[in-house]
């Protein structure tokens, strides 16, 4: 069994009296397809915010990559290698795709203010590197032939994997989807399948929120139900699609 | 015709300088929805900055033209500096206030900033020293002087200069993407808190630079110059849509020319009654005017979502 690269421990989030997440516990293993599953408004999306330092957790707390998470800036969230999607599409709508990809760079350049304004020969091969990087990345999600288009004139589709190719650019080594297949038709379900079982071979952990689950059974090493903010279970797939709970949850029976 | 034209250069002249405090509100609102209602202090102490600097340099002997570059550049650091502080020290613990607490924050920084010039540089008009030869052109009846050409040259090239800061280095994309939706740019890495001192610091340089045109047009300072060349700017950035860049420097050349020409019919369209002296008047009417009918002003777009 490979090495955990993200666990949770006993994370809780309320807001007022709605108790988002109640004690929630898992572990994220290097190298799987992790799915996050479970009825709406179970805090699937709430623990997502909750580990990339969009929320702070009400108690417990994530351990990522050996050291303790400390949730207290997004971007610190980045640069230790955690990237996301969101369910409703955020891409920075008035900016070409390239310029959108190339934000993602960020985390992992340095130059400054004093670079920026004096165009310093670092400066400018930096910006080289992270233009052609991103183009790469435009490739690898095969929309490079879109690279000067604004983000918003995007088809969904595309916005989709624009936001995939975002994520990718800051090199993270857990890359989470929030519901990456939402209002996507069959095909592209076929494509985006693919394109995450490709960025698994290339390296990344992948942890996704996900309704449709004939995507998740298929594409998953393991699976986490939540329920009312609460875990029900943690297995692989067969083991969770048989479990009473789970079905109880689904149905609400 | 003649005074048409002439209004208009000296329009164009004033406009430019609106245009440069104007980007300095204009980046701050596109970036964290405040209106830095002490953005026109930071202008006032670039101007008696640089007036003290370059007067103990001439004292000590140096060439005025020495002196005039030691004044600006010390004018640009100190004003630099001090929006830089001001961020730190008075907007960002109230980052997540609610929106009125850091703009009331702001007109007390103003009256903070007016007060501290005040017990420096006294309460007297003070003399601008002259920077550049006074030399006279005319062109077609029209008449103006090296000093209005310097200054719209200077201002359109530093504006030209921003344009390619922001477009074209990942500094800017960082600053337009934290403008579109600050969670998810820090989410991709972006160093909000980095962003917002850099607008802050760039702001304030232009300050800094329209402070000093200011003083080397008119030839006059004073600890509370800053409150009325703050608030036309603030208006050309209304007028421009604020939060827009390209509409800032518009606003600000328009609301120059309109001033302008004002001043110069005013006296003629009122038989004499009211005098150029009214020309404050203008500013303040476009500014009701822009936000009775089109409050997003001329490029305004719609705020987009936040996150």
């Amino acid at each position: 069994m490979s090495r955990v690269l993200l666990e949770a421990k006993g994370v809780a989030k309320h807001f007022g009296g709605v108790k988002a997440l109640r004690d929630v516990s898992l572990s994220i293993r290097q190298g799987e397809i992790y799915g996050l599953i479970g009825p709406n408004g179970a805090g699937k999306t709430t623990f997502f915010n909750c580990m990339t330092g969009l929320y702070v957790p009400d108690g417990g707390g994530f351990t990522f990559d050996g050291a303790p998470l400390h949730a207290d800036a997004p971007h610190q969230a980045a640069r230790r290698g955690i990237a996301r999607t969101f369910q409703n599409i955020r891409l920075f709508g008035n900016m070409t795709a390239l310029e959108n990809v190339m934000i993602g760079r960020h985390v992992r350049t340095g130059a400054g203010v004093l670079g920026a304004i004096f165009q310093t020969a670092a400066t400018r091969a930096e910006e080289a590197a992270i233009r052609q990087r991103a183009i790469e990345l435009l490739h690898y999600v095969r929309i490079e032939d879109r690279a000067g288009d604004l983000a918003k004139n995007l088809s969904y589709g595309d916005q989709r994997r624009l936001e995939i190719a975002r994520a990718l650019a800051t090199e993270p080594k857990l890359l989470c989807l929030d519901e990456p297949a939402a209002g996507m038709n069959a095909t592209e379900t076929a494509e985006l399948r693919e394109l995450i079982e490709g960025i698994r071979s290339d390296g990344t952990t992948i942890l996704f929120i996900e309704h449709d689950v004939k995507l998740v059974m298929g594409l998953c090493d393991r699976v986490a139900v939540l329920d009312y903010g609460a875990l029900v279970i943690e297995d692989v797939p067969a083991v969770v699609q048989k479990d009473q709970r789970v079905i109880e949850a689904y149905l609400g029976a | 015709m003649d005074i048409f034209f002439q209004q208009i250069i000296n329009g164009l002249v004033q406009g430019s300088i609106y245009a440069l405090v104007a980007l300095g509100y204009t980046m701050v609102y596109g970036i964290m929805g405040l209106i830095n209602f002490a953005h026109g202090e930071v202008v006032m102490i670039g101007t008696l900055v640089a007036i003290t600097v370059v007067g103990t340099l001439v004292d000590a002997g140096m060439p005025v033209a020495l002196a005039g570059l030691g004044g600006v550049s010390a004018s640009v650091l100190v004003c630099m500096a001090l929006g830089w502080s001001l961020e730190r020290v008075a907007y960002r613990p109230l980052r997540h206030a609610p929106r009125l607490t850091p703009l009331i924050t702001a007109i007390g920084m103003s009256i903070v900033l007016q007060n501290l010039a005040m017990m420096i540089w006294g309460r007297n008009y003070l003399t601008f020293p002259s920077l550049l030869p006074r030399l006279h052109f005319e062109l077609g009846g029209t008449h103006f002087t090296f000093i209005q050409v310097v200054i719209v040259v200077v201002s359109a090239a530093t504006m030209g200069g921003l344009l390619l800061l922001v477009y074209r280095t990942r500094l800017g994309m960082a600053m337009r993407a934290t403008a579109q939706n600050p969670a998810v740019a820090s989410l991709m890495g972006v160093n909000i808190n980095r962003v917002i001192a850099a607008a802050f610091v760039i702001g304030s340089a232009l300050a800094a630079l329209a402070g000093i045109m200011v003083g080397t047009y008119y030839e006059i300072a004073h600890y509370q110059m800053g409150f009325m060349l703050g608030l036309k700017a603030f208006t050309a950035a209304v007028l421009g849509g604020i939060g827009n860049m390209a509409g800032a420097m518009l606003g600000g050349v328009l609301l120059g020319i309109i001033e302008a020409l004002g001043a110069g019919y005013i006296g003629d369209l009122t038989g004499g009654f009211l005098g150029s002296h009214y020309q404050d008047i203008f500013a303040f009417v476009v500014l009701i005017v822009v936000l009775m009918f089109k409050p997003s002003g001329l490029f305004g777009e719609k705020t987009g979502d936040r996150a």
